[in-house]
């Protein structure tokens, strides 16, 4: 399974890292809302747990907003709106 | 954070499957001990490490608890939060420490302090990077269902095994030196210590150092009490209070400060957001406070055992059970009486080994020091074991437990870099747990040299990291090419 990026409509994105443990979600996390506009909203899909914590970190010093999160059987399903 | 979330699984808190997988995996591990005490009281002493073990094992994924994160992260998307957990546990477990030297339970041994120190370091550094965990993370995270850090286990394993037992050209890039002084040492002849790297290495150089704490260092060890707080406070407690000072003003200070909307902070203020970037992640900072406490009270309790079955090592209780396949040639075993990781792994290689018809007692790191015990009788392995067992039992009362298989990517990262990591481990004498985690909290200072060698192994590997994420978009042509 591989990395994919996605645009799926205005303002939207998907990107899904299953299956990759630390520091892929982190790394690709933040390389995707670096691609991203202001108001954007990235749907992050991944199943590292650890990823988590310090994606919601990274958020959190950089003002993005983590606006939805679904999470259950070992997977996590964030929004995340770019400030 | 202003964050919403919607709560789609289900409360935490509500009785699941996995939370019977969860019970099941305990009462499993409760019967196991309760047969085994009953068949020999003296397996009592394999038990302390393995239900230590699940204590490490339930904390470390409880706040997802990966030392590799604390100097990855930093650099990778400069996120402290691992680093702030790694120094709470460190205040704490030199805190316990302390108490427990004071009250004679203490094994600790300081390890040599030179350049091999900060090499091996470097190396593993760079290892972690590239397997998503350092030696207790990839532990924990199989337990997680991981079978890439699965692999990552399996490669640590082995590579240990191989490299201390390695001859062969490598023989050729021994220094002299190293080798004149091996041979001083009149070691037991089937030790061969003149032939194999890491056994010239080990004798001709390791042993050549000088292995003490500060107090030793400065002459302060007269007195119990004196030694206790010179190495507690100068190796530890200052060390990581300068730490978190630094983290605050370099990654969390002007992040909390715009959020909080203060352009000139007062002392206070920023004695606020110190405690502000403790706290921002509240399982990592139980987790670590935990972690330091149960890794104090674990010296505190293999000391214990050691005093009620009269003995200094595990080989002489093996021995007293008959089953004396597996100790050195000094009747012991590896058998360290505090949290660590690497060596255990290497004795389950050697085993393999063993078994497959290559001999593997002929090096001082097996032969003379740390045996290779069946993993059935191997009581530190039985922590690395709990570890596993304690994060599966987390995960899935926490619904995050899933099998995970790697791709070919992920496998070859586990593997390229598990074997960095156990060669590292065995050329600075031990991983993040046992060359830092241990050191520094027992007054040894040749724990930060190791944890400044990981860091820029870590600050390389990032940066070849990087660079692969972003040759692999620009292959694929995707969104992610910047």
């Amino acid at each position: 399974m591989a990395v994919t990026f996605n645009q799926t409509g205005d303002g939207k994105w998907t990107l899904d890292v299953r299956g990759y443990s630390c520091p892929h979600p982190q790394m690709y996390t933040k390389k995707a809302l670096q691609k991203m506009a202001g108001g954007d909203e990235l749907t992050l899909v991944f199943d590292n747990p650890s990823s988590g914590e310090s994606i919601m970190a990274m958020c959190d010093a950089d003002g993005n907003e983590i606006v939805d999160r679904i999470e259950g059987g070992g997977s996590f399903t964030w929004t995340i709106r770019k400030a | 954070m202003n964050t919403t979330v919607a709560a789609r699984s289900g409360p935490a808190t509500a009785w699941h499957a996995g939370s019977t997988k969860a019970l099941g995996l305990l009462v499993a591990g409760v019967l196991l001990s309760i047969w085994a005490v009953a068949t020999d009281a003296r397996l009592a002493y394999i038990l302390v490490y393995a239900w230590f073990g699940v204590g490490y094992g339930l904390l470390l994924q409880y706040g997802r608890f990966c030392m590799a994160s604390a100097v990855r992260d930093l650099f990778a998307v400069r996120v402290p939060r691992m680093a702030v957990g790694m120094m709470i546990a460190v205040g704490l477990y030199a805190l316990v420490s302390a108490v427990v030297t004071l009250a004679g339970f203490s094994g600790f041994h300081p390890n040599p302090m030179g350049w091999h120190v900060l090499i091996g370091a470097a190396i593993f550094g760079f290892g972690i990077v590239f397997t998503g965990g350092c030696a207790s993370g990839s532990l924990y995270k199989a337990g997680e269902g991981n079978v890439g850090s699965m692999l990552v286990v399996v490669a640590i394993s082995f590579s240990q095994a191989v490299v201390v037992s390695a001859g062969g050209w490598l023989d050729r890039l021994v220094p002299a030196s190293w080798t004149a002084s091996a041979e001083a040492k009149d070691m037991p002849a089937e030790l061969s210590v003149t032939q194999g790297w890491f056994d010239q290495f080990t004798a001709g150089y390791v042993w050549d150092l000088k292995a003490a704490t500060l107090a030793d260092r400065l002459g302060a060890a007269d007195s119990p009490w004196i030694a206790v707080t010179v190495n507690t406070l100068l190796v530890a407690i200052v060390p990581v209070l300068v730490i978190l000072g630094l983290l605050y003003w370099v990654y969390f200070r002007p992040g909390y400060m715009r959020r909080a909307k203060i352009a000139s902070p007062t002392v206070g203020q920023h004695l606020a957001g110190l405690w502000a970037m403790c706290t921002a992640s509240r399982n990592t900072a139980l987790a670590g406070a935990g972690l330091g406490v149960l890794a104090g009270a674990h010296v505190w309790a293999t000391g214990a055992m050691r005093a009620r079955f009269e003995v200094d090592n595990f080989g002489e209780l093996l021995a007293a059970m008959n089953h004396q396949a597996g100790l050195s040639m000094q009747d012991t075993v590896f058998d360290p009486g505090y949290w660590y990781i690497t060596t255990q792994e290497a004795q389950w290689g050697a085993w393999v080994i063993e078994r497959l018809g290559a001999p593997m007692r002929d090096n001082i790191f097996f032969g003379l020091d740390n045996g290779v015990p069946s993993p059935l009788l191997n009581a530190p392995g039985f922590m690395s074991i709990g570890i596993i067992a304690g994060a599966a039992m987390m995960a899935l009362a926490r619904r995050e437990f899933k099998w995970k298989l790697p791709n070919m990517e992920a496998a070859v990262f586990a593997l390229v870099g598990g074997t960095l990591m156990g060669i590292g481990a065995r050329v600075a004498m031990g991983c993040n747990i046992g060359a830092f985690f241990a050191t520094v909290t027992n007054g040894d200072p040749s724990g930060w040299v190791f944890l400044l060698g990981m860091a820029l192994g870590a600050f390389a590997g990032v940066k070849v990291f990087a660079w692969w994420v972003d040759w692999q978009a620009a292959r694929r042509g995707d969104d992610l090419a910047l």
